[in-house]
């Protein structure tokens, strides 16, 4: 590394380590988001207590039931009481009732019904439980017909008649889900807010003059302020990854080599945006009220911490094309999420790459001539 | 050859005009003094010189380098303490040379030696692990001047380095400057306090913009008290201002402090009398005088009649 970069990056670095605060709000704060958001949403999913009235007594009955606790979603509450009055005391949140005959439907081929009650009074948990519930019975009905048909010798006819829907958590909410926006939200706040803060505060004190009359070249300033800020949060972003991974089973599905290229690319954008409001703003109030406006709130909105993309109105919507976030939270769920590579994603990458070049040039532009002033 | 030479240099922001074509030289090796009120240019003037600022029009060059043509080129020659800064408080006294050391692009072997160096310079050897911030006053100045100093700069820009110290850690500051003066380098401070004005070998005045004195202390002095300069003690000081400038034959009267200074018409001062004179002049006023002493003009003396003169368009 250059000796001048070098200077200013190990500079940077013991400010930010004798900060308490600056590294607490980079590198725990994410994590501890996480696991709030995490656990307070896996918990509702997980462990529903359900009752089941098992009226048919058959080997089909008692398969479907296993099918259930053993999805890991439910626990098994005593058979037999009363379903209403389990669901309306709270100790239930779900009754299935297996009626006598079940199996002699299915084995006729005859639509076999269970009945499942849901407390509803948690529309949100309710409409997962739903979910969890259809895509169970789905599964069991979809092995009893193959298993059927390779009984019988036939193939299996080619077009079972299976929907694409969203099957669990149908409002997109998951911790999968938390994962991307928490990655822009943690990269946005170092990589932009962070930056944008640390270039006005030498303004403030009065050293940036200090520096701009020392040999120092403009893309030497901008590196020595920026690289810091940059390592930071692709670590806590890491760490975040990492933390997904172990607390809630997140995995990263598509290509890392693709992830990290990304990722690269929104920090540079990133960086470049912070540069720029430093160029504007006079204090670092000012120049964390620009920044947190200006970027961190699209992202919390495009992250689904407060509502699902989807359900936001139009006008937030078209909003957000306006932030890299859009584009990079995009990215990153077909890479974390689906799995699915470049050829799927390439129009949020183009969109993301044209943002970072030309918040590039301004920034530089503008940093060049603010210098000092 | 001249380590700074100026001429006619301007800088307008918008329509107002912050440096009013100012020129001066300061020979290599020597400590120059601009003095001036707030707002009267001097830092405007100095970060032109280190090629912070455009000049709008006009000339300057520092090391034999010219300032407009060559910004980057004078910033490897200078060294620069900025009227605002004081460190980095939450880096220590070492790790704030150290970062100095490398923005200059000391090779690793010398920053040890330099530092060691610097740090006997500025007196603070033995505090190289005290943050910056837990320093005082005096000292976190001095650790700047000691920042500034590190590439062995040929000319320095002091801007106001001493505001808001003690009068010891000023004298202190003080002896450090004529130590880099003595070492080669040339210095230009730019300073309020009158009473440093006079260690420097060059003061100018600058006022709104413009230089409105310039000479060495004790030239100024006697080019513009020529007579006598009194020290006078008596009753309702104020009012005896009044008195004595109706008189044709002093010059000029001023409160300090409690006292006030005379300056007599040249010729009089001469006299053996002119205590006397002033004596006579006031007990007539009907004043109670408990003193009169000859002083030598101090430069306050000398800037607040150069002030007041041009402030009435007089001669500059
Ligand atoms: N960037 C700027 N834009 C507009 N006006 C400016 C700028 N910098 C300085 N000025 C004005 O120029 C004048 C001279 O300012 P300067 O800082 O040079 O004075 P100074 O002699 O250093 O005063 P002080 O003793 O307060 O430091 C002031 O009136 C100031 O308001
Ligand atoms: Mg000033």
């Amino acid at each position: 590394m250059n000796g001048r970069v070098g200077a200013l990056v190990r500079k940077e670095f013991r400010h930010i380590s004798r900060d308490p605060g600056t590294l607490g709000a980079l590198l725990v704060v994410p994590l501890f988001l996480l696991a709030m958001f995490g656990w307070a949403i896996s918990l509702d999913v997980n462990d529903v207590p359900l009752l089941v009235r098992d009226l048919d007594h058959t080997a089909e009955s008692r398969a479907l039931t296993a099918a259930f606790f053993s999805s890991g979603r439910f626990s098994r509450m005593d058979d037999g009481r009363d379903a209403g009055e389990a669901l309306d005391s709270g100790r239930a949140a779900a009754t299935l009732e297996l009626p006598r005959g079940f199996a002699r439907s299915l084995g006729r081929g005859e639509t076999a019904a269970v009945q499942v009650l849901v407390d509803g009074s948690d529309a949100t948990r309710a409409a997962t439980v739903i979910g969890y519930v259809e895509g169970i019975v789905m599964r069991f009905g979809a092995e009893r017909i193959t298993l059927k048909a390779a009984k019988a010798g036939v193939a299996l006819p080619s077009a079972l008649d299976t929907r694409p829907r969203v099957l669990f958590n149908q409002d997109l909410r998951s911790v999968n889900n938390l994962v991307p926006g928490l990655v822009a939200i943690i990269l946005i706040i170092s990589a932009v807010i962070s930056t944008a803060l640390a270039v006005v505060r030498e303004k403030e004190l009065g050293s940036m003059e200090q520096l701009v009359v020392s040999p120092v070249e403009s893309w030497e300033l901008v590196a020595g302020k920026t690289l810091p800020y940059a390592t930071i949060g692709l670590i806590s972003a890491a760490l975040v990854l990492g933390a997904g991974f172990l607390l809630f089973g997140v995995t990263v599905k598509g290509s890392i080599l693709e992830l990290a290229f990304m990722t690269t690319l929104f920090v540079f954008a990133c960086l470049s945006l912070g540069i720029l409001i430093s160029t504007a703003a006079p204090t670092q109030q000012v120049a964390f009220l620009a920044s947190a406006m200006l970027t961190l709130l699209p992202t919390f909105l495009l992250s689904g911490f407060v509502f699902p993309i989807r359900n936001m109105p139009p006008i937030i919507q078209a909003i957000t094309w306006l932030f890299p976030t859009k584009y990079y939270i995009e990215i990153l769920q077909a890479l974390l999420l689906k799995g699915v590579g470049i050829g799927s994603y390439w129009r949020s990458a183009l969109a993301l790459l044209v943002y970072a070049l030309a918040a590039a040039s301004i920034a530089s532009v503008r940093f060049a001539r603010s210098r000092g002033r | 050859m001249d380590a700074i030479a100026v001429e006619g240099l301007v800088k307008r922001f918008g329509t107002f005009v912050a440096v009013d074509g100012i020129s001066f030289a300061v020979p290599e090796g020597s400590v120059f003094g601009l003095l001036g009120a707030n707002g009267a240019g001097k830092s405007t003037a100095i970060r032109m010189l280190c090629g912070l600022l455009e000049p709008s029009s006009g000339r300057a060059s520092v090391a034999g380098i010219d300032v407009a043509a060559d910004p980057e080129g004078v910033k490897r020659s200078i060294g620069y303490m900025s009227q605002r800064f004081s460190l980095y408080e939450d880096l220590t006294v070492i790790e704030n040379i150290r970062f100095f050391a490398g923005l200059y692009a000391i090779s690793r072997r010398k920053v040890e030696t330099e530092a060691e160096r610097v740090l006997a310079l500025i007196g603070l050897a033995g505090r190289e692990g005290s943050l910056a911030g837990e320093l005082p006053g005096g000292f976190k100045q001095r650790l700047a001047l000691g920042c500034a100093l590190l590439h062995a700069p040929k000319v320095l820009f002091l801007d106001e380095p001493t505001a808001g110290v003690d009068p010891l850690a000023r004298r202190r500051f003080w002896d450090i400057i004529y130590e880099v003066a003595d070492s080669g380098s040339t210095v230009l401070v730019t300073t309020h306090y009158l009473d440093e004005a006079e260690y420097c070998a060059t003061v100018t005045l600058m006022h709104a913009g413009r230089i409105v004195a310039k000479g060495s202390p004790a030239g100024l002095k006697a080019e513009r008290f020529p007579g006598a300069m009194l020290e006078v003690d008596c009753d309702r000081p104020a009012e005896a201002i009044a008195a004595l400038a109706a008189d044709g034959r002093i010059e000029e009267a001023s409160l300090f402090g409690s006292r006030l200074h005379a300056a007599l018409a040249p010729g009089l001062g001469d006299r053996e009398d002119a205590e006397e004179t002033v004596r006579a002049a006031l007990a007539a006023a009907g004043f109670a005088v408990r003193s009169v002493e000859r002083i030598p003009p101090s430069l306050e003396d000398v800037f607040i009649r150069v002030i007041s003169e041009s402030a009435k368009g007089g001669p500059l």
